[in-house]
């Protein structure tokens, strides 16, 4: 007798932030249009990249620190049950409380009836992915209890009823002064003469947090990594936000991703140096906390690690795809990528936008659910240089796509698209009919006759011209060329 | 040495002056140039657009033709991308080791343009005369996929008349990426828009790059907005004398 355990499960819809309510290309449509969203994109990752290369620039082991990090994350995700499981032991053996969440269903169950336990109705929140993912607010405030996002970026998004749109700094696509109108509109108390200098913000917001961090009886967290040989999380960040969070309240939960553990100290060694200089462009972030379970006395008292999958366990299934789980959510993709700094993060319907979003939610929602995604690139390949752990995003991208495709052939009717591609193959296998194809393209020399150009052609090539005018046919290919001056010879 | 011309099929049958550009520069530096007249296709679009089953046919077509030779050139930095890094990709996706095999020998003995002159003939100077301004654009496949790095500006610095203008921003793509132009056409035309203020701010008369399928791009671009610089490929370029 044998049990069927069946195919792990994708992330599940009508929960949490990994779908649009648009594709790709409607959403970036309008983006595009939104001049202050391009100035402030368009700064913004030129500041971050520059800072990046400069500081990468600077080491020069970063070759062999990128193959590393690559090679530490093959081989954790190859045994990741059992790292696990240690990490499990090691949580519990000191004083923490482990739950496995299979989706964000669960992960949302679980973390609202922990705090409800506590009797508290608001909770502090150090900047996560993984509840971000998992829509984790919206279920906190529909059982009553109020989120209070403590990092600046994800604050300034809160407050203005916004989502994020980058992974590393969520407030991108806003600059200063929108920041002065968020705060002077939103912040109870502000001082009504705010400027939009960004000294006096941060004031204003860290008058807004301190109240909230010494009232706070339960934190809720991320983590960047978990270190399964001693049940240690970390979480990794630049304002000490975080760390109010996580040694303030009585409380603390921590939703991780399940591809977050590695197995020991050492090759986190790896990683606190990959991080920073691909993130934030330093050599070292100012504030790196790490907790073991429960200490007496000092800090939360009760500790709960989530373990999340959420589609995690599907895209480990791929041998092409799983790579992008290693991801440690540094953003340098993002900031290098020429498709996200001109759409924004907004386009790409999910948390996790850019091009490691663009492989990551199509596997983790299934590829029909996010079949947009993976085309959102014109596989320039700016990506996989920036990726410290060298995910080779532009190869996951064109497997993704040919997954939409084959996922699509059995389809009663197919796409003009599929019709095309099929069309163009049989046409291009065989050289005879290559040639014949090569001669009927000749009667596009009627078109633009005068100019020399062809400004105007018929759907869909008319998505061109509308922009870009399109080349005259020669009268004479290479190939006829070839065959009339050196006729016989090959 | 005799080389065969892999041509590309964009080349072919849109841009036969790079074609004869590349013969004509080949056989001045005194080489042997065959046309394997049976080559179509290598499939890259198919590929990228996610019709992997269908590239089968034309990959396993592309080594047939060009297996009994042992050095192929293409005006292409894209193509001769998706032949050294695609094919057996494909060919172990349908299951056909073999076929991937021999693909990777193919693979092997094909060359980007500016990758023959300098790696394998040798030669940064090939005697070419150009006497206009000149900016060049790396396109992203010969950059990041086949990272033929400088080699390109070592033989346009060698090229007598020519004033060589430095593209700000130059490793950024233009756009193209083959069917991302039609699918997402607002977010390439943006890319594009970008591409063209660089190459416009440096008064080049003319963009040069390796690769006819970006320079159809910024052309298209740059003819819609009737802005006098034109393109022109590496090759007719380095073919002038």
């Amino acid at each position: 007798m044998s049990t069927d355990l069946g195919m792990p499960v994708v992330a599940p819809a009508g929960v949490g932030h990994l779908r649009g309510d648009r594709s790709f290309p409607a959403a970036a449509r309008a983006a595009l249009g939104d001049t202050q969203l391009r100035r402030n994109l368009g700064h913004a990752t030129t500041v971050i990249r520059n800072k990046r290369a400069a500081v990468v620039a600077e080491l020069d082991d970063w070759e062999a620190l990128r193959r590393a990090g690559e090679a530490i994350k093959t081989a954790t995700m190859g045994r990741l049950d059992e790292h696990l499981e240690r990490l499990e032991e090691q949580v519990t053996a000191r004083g923490g409380v482990v739950h496995w969440a299979r989706d964000a269903n669960e992960a949302n169950r679980i973390v609202t009836d922990l705090v409800r336990a506590t009797g508290q109705t608001e909770v502090v929140k150090v900047k996560s992915m993984a509840t971000q993912e998992i829509g984790l607010n919206e279920a906190l405030e529909a059982a009553g209890i109020e989120p209070k996002e403590t990092d600046l970026a994800e604050l300034i998004v809160q407050l203005g009823g916004d989502l994020p749109s980058h992974i590393l700094v969520p407030a991108i696509h806003r600059n200063r002064a929108e920041i002065r109108e968020i705060f002077l509109r939103e912040m109870p108390g502000v001082d009504p003469e705010l400027t939009a200098e960004p000294r006096r913000l941060a004031m204003a917001a860290r008058t807004h947090l301190r109240e909230r961090f010494l009232r706070a009886k339960v934190g809720i967290s991320g983590a960047n990594f978990g270190i399964a040989e001693t049940g240690t999380l970390l979480v990794v960040e630049s304002e000490g936000n975080g760390r109010m969070c996580l040694t303030l309240p009585e409380t603390l939960i921590t939703v991780m991703g399940i591809e977050k553990v590695l197995p020991t100290w050492s090759d986190l060694e790896v990683f606190l140096q990959l991080l920073p200089r691909s993130s934030t462009g330093e050599r070292m972030n100012p504030y790196t906390s790490a907790w073991t379970g429960v200490t007496p006395d000092d800090g939360p008292q009760a500790f709960h690690l989530v373990l999340l999958d959420n589609g995690r366990t599907a895209a480990l299934t791929d041998p092409v795809g799983r790579s992008a789980l290693h991801c440690i959510r540094c953003s340098a993709c993002l900031n290098v990528c020429p498709v996200y700094e001109r759409a924004g993060g907004h386009a790409y319907g999910s948390v996790y936008p850019g091009p490691i979003g663009a492989v990551l939610s199509p596997q983790l929602t299934g590829v029909e659910d996010n079949a947009s995604l993976p085309y959102a690139s014109s596989l320039c390949g700016a990506c996989f240089d920036a990726c410290p752990v060298r995910i080779d995003i532009p190869s996951l991208l064109v497997q993704l796509r040919a997954a939409h495709v084959d996922a699509n052939r059995g389809r009663r009717v197919p796409t003009p698209e599929a019709l095309g591609m099929a069309a163009a193959a049989w046409v291009m296998a065989d050289p005879r009919r290559f040639a014949n194809a090569e001669k009927a393209t000749r009667a596009g020399r009627l078109l633009g006759r005068a100019a020399g150009r062809i400004t105007t052609l018929p759907p869909p090539l008319s998505r061109w011209t509308a922009s870009r005018d399109a080349p005259r046919p020669p009268a004479e290919t290479f190939r006829e060329w070839w065959a009339r001056e050196r006729g016989g010879r090959s | 040495m005799k080389i065969a011309l892999m041509i590309t099929c964009l080349a072919d049958a849109l841009y036969p002056d790079v074609g004869r550009a590349t013969v004509r520069l080949l056989e001045r530096l005194g080489h042997d140039v065959a046309f394997p007249e049976a080559q179509t296709c290598c499939g890259q679009m198919h590929v990228n657009t996610g019709y992997q089953d269908e590239a089968l046919p034309l990959v396993r077509h592309h080594v047939e033709v060009f297996e009994p030779y042992d050095v192929v050139v293409a005006p292409s930095g894209s193509c001769v991308g998706s032949v050294r890094h695609q094919h057996a990709m494909v060919a172990r996706r349908a299951g056909d080791e073999a076929l991937a095999e021999r693909a990777e020998a193919v693979a092997a003995t094909t060359y980007e343009l500016s990758e023959l002159l300098v790696d394998v003939l040798g030669v940064e100077d090939v005697g070419a005369y150009y006497p206009h301004r000149v900016t060049y654009h790396p396109t992203c496949h010969s950059l990041r996929m086949l990272r033929v790095g400088d080699k390109p500006l070592r033989l346009l610095r060698h090229v007598r008349g020519m004033t060589l203008i430095e593209l700000p921003a130059a490793d950024q793509c233009c756009g193209f990426g083959g069917t991302f132009a039609l699918k997402n056409p607002d977010t390439s035309t943006a890319m594009l828009a970008d591409k063209m203020r660089h190459v416009l701010s440096t008064g080049a008369e003319a963009l040069t790059a390796g690769d006819a399928s970006c320079l159809m791009h910024i052309g298209g671009g740059l003819s819609r907005l009737r802005s006098g610089t034109k393109t022109v490929h590496l090759a007719e370029i380095l073919a002038e004398s």
